[in-house]
């Protein structure tokens, strides 16, 4: 094991869209910028296996912050914050200690998953999750896909794998057709989005596309074999892609101890949270999508860097794309109908196998946890938390390090760091 | 380069390609990548690195996400339980 220390002006967590402009935008501005994500590359999920197309988006992104100088941390991951102005993050054998001055918090979203009879079997996945494996190399040509849930990522992937062979047999949206007119008139006014949508459309022409409909069950021994969905009807498939929208990453944001309004990180028109020099871009501060969170980016790596003056032109456009982040908001909120579908004996938390049996007879997250387990697993209640959120309104406890699961090793040598050294350590910033 | 590289899943092994993470191989040799505290089979879920449903044991290390571990040639990926 080995402790490496490195210093930077600007420490931006979240290699995606938010924290590739971010971290371009400062470096830009002349700050020592370091970028750090858990993922083997660069690009969040939207970009995923992209940067090898030259032409894309991801690359020009990837290309810019190499030639601005930003130090990338893949593969690395944040789960403390011992002191102001200091992150550790562990990357396979080695504990990084991270010294900033300004802080980019740009740590984007997850799927929001909602338990149904199934939905524990092998090859029942997130719609993202889905999207996620086939970019990572699975292949995907021939397989037959259900995709569920809810949301505008629902036909963005099923577009994604159609074009990589699969045959996608349905996509079931939650929401009702007239929920989604609200969205198609948000879409109108906005060109960009209209022609993304209209290219999506084409792309998925002939697929069968279900509204006001959900799966009720997944089948399958040992693995997923079909899905019964709303309208009663039983369709044999390889994988379900399934997820209700997206829940923000806020887990760092409030380890630091930046202010929320609503479950989202709370910002200025700067982007900068309640803490000083602490700043929040993209998806922990509201769901708004890839273009919303450049913007954001951008807001934030001029603040951060000190050039206030440069992101002020950018308010602009914020405040537009935050308009169909509402529209966004109003089209795919979750039915009632879906509390009701798992069974007492499906496992709500994953991690502990916590029946909703069980949870149904708990008051609060808390006495959840304390009483059944639920959420204490690896995934720190990352899963069930949103679950049991809309299921029964419960919210989550505060958050506390290590923010996610570590070496036994690193765990120990976070716990033997006593204050006077760490306060040595980041003496020279503070 | 070569566009495939061989890993092995339980001794078996298993072609990926290039870039291939280690819940790809896993799900590409049909098998689980771990058992549940009440012993069902579990497989990748999220696919980034939240979830942990994907965890392996990857070169006798344990608990490793194996959708955030690019696959190496020769890598020895093992199902516990």
């Amino acid at each position: 094991m080995a402790r490496v220390a490195r210093t930077f002006d600007v420490l931006v967590v979240g290699g995606g869209p938010a924290g590739m402009a971010a971290s371009v935008h400062a470096a830009e501005c002349g700050r020592r910028v370091g970028l750090v994500d858990d993922n083997p590359s660069l690009g969040g999920q939207i970009w995923r296996g992209e940067s090898a197309d030259v032409a894309s988006d991801a690359a020009r992104w990837a290309e810019r912050s190499s030639k601005a100088g930003v130090e990338v941390l893949c593969g690395t991951r944040v789960f403390h914050h011992p002191a102001q102005g200091m992150l550790l993050a562990e990357r396979e054998e080695d504990v990084f200690e991270l010294r900033f001055g300004k802080l980019v918090l740009a740590t984007g979203a997850r799927e929001r998953f909602l338990p149904f009879p199934g939905w524990t079997l092998p090859n029942v996945m997130g719609a993202g999750g889905l999207a996620a494996m086939v970019k990572s190399g699975l292949p995907i040509a021939g397989r037959r896909v259900v995709i569920a849930g809810t949301g505008p990522l629902l036909l963005a992937v099923a577009a994604g794998l159609r074009q990589r062979g699969a045959v996608v047999l349905a996509v079931c949206e939650q929401a009702r057709w007239s929920s989604l007119l609200g969205f198609g008139g948000a879409l109108l006014r906005d060109r960009q989005k209209l022609s993304q949508a209209l290219i999506l459309r084409k792309q998925l022409a002939g697929v069968r596309f279900l509204t006001g409909c959900w799966p009720i069950e997944a089948q399958g021994g040992g693995k997923l074999q079909a899905v019964v969905i709303s309208r009663g009807e039983r369709v044999a498939c390889d994988y379900l892609a399934c997820g209700f929208h997206l829940v923000p990453n806020t887990e760092l944001a409030q380890l630091v101890g930046c202010q929320m309004r609503g479950g989202f990180v709370e910002v200025d028109e700067f982007q900068e949270t309640s803490l000083s020099g602490i700043f929040c871009a993209g998806e922990p501060t509201g769901i708004g999508g890839l273009e919303l969170s450049l913007v954001e980016g951008k807001i934030a790596g001029f603040a951060a860097a000190g050039h206030r003056e440069q992101a002020v032109p950018y308010f602009k456009q914020r405040k537009k794309l935050e308009g169909f982040a509402k529209a966004l908001h109003r089209a795919f909120s979750l039915r009632q109908e879906l509390k009701a579908l798992a069974r007492p004996e499906t496992f709500v938390c994953r991690c502990e196998d916590v029946s909703y049996r069980r949870l149904a007879l708990q008051k609060s997250w808390r006495s959840a946890k304390l009483q059944t387990r639920c959420g204490m697993g690896p995934c720190q209640g990352r899963i069930c938390g949103p679950a049991t959120e809309f299921l029964f309104r419960w919210t989550p406890d505060s958050v506390r390090p290590p923010i996610f699961p570590v070496q036994m090793e690193h765990m120990s040598w976070m716990a033997n760091q006593s204050e006077s050294e760490t306060q040595a350590l980041v003496g020279g910033d503070s | 380069m070569p566009e495939t590289i061989v890993v092995t899943v339980n001794r078996q092994p298993i072609v990926v390609p290039r870039g291939a993470t280690v819940a790809v191989a896993v799900t590409m040799a049909n098998s689980r990548c771990r058992s549940s505290v009440t012993g069902e089979p579990r497989s990748a879920l999220c696919g980034m690195g939240i979830c942990f449903e994907c965890r392996v044991t990857v070169d006798g290390k344990p608990h490793r996400c194996g959708c955030q571990i690019l696959c190496r040639s020769g890598m020895d990926v093992r199902i516990d339980g």
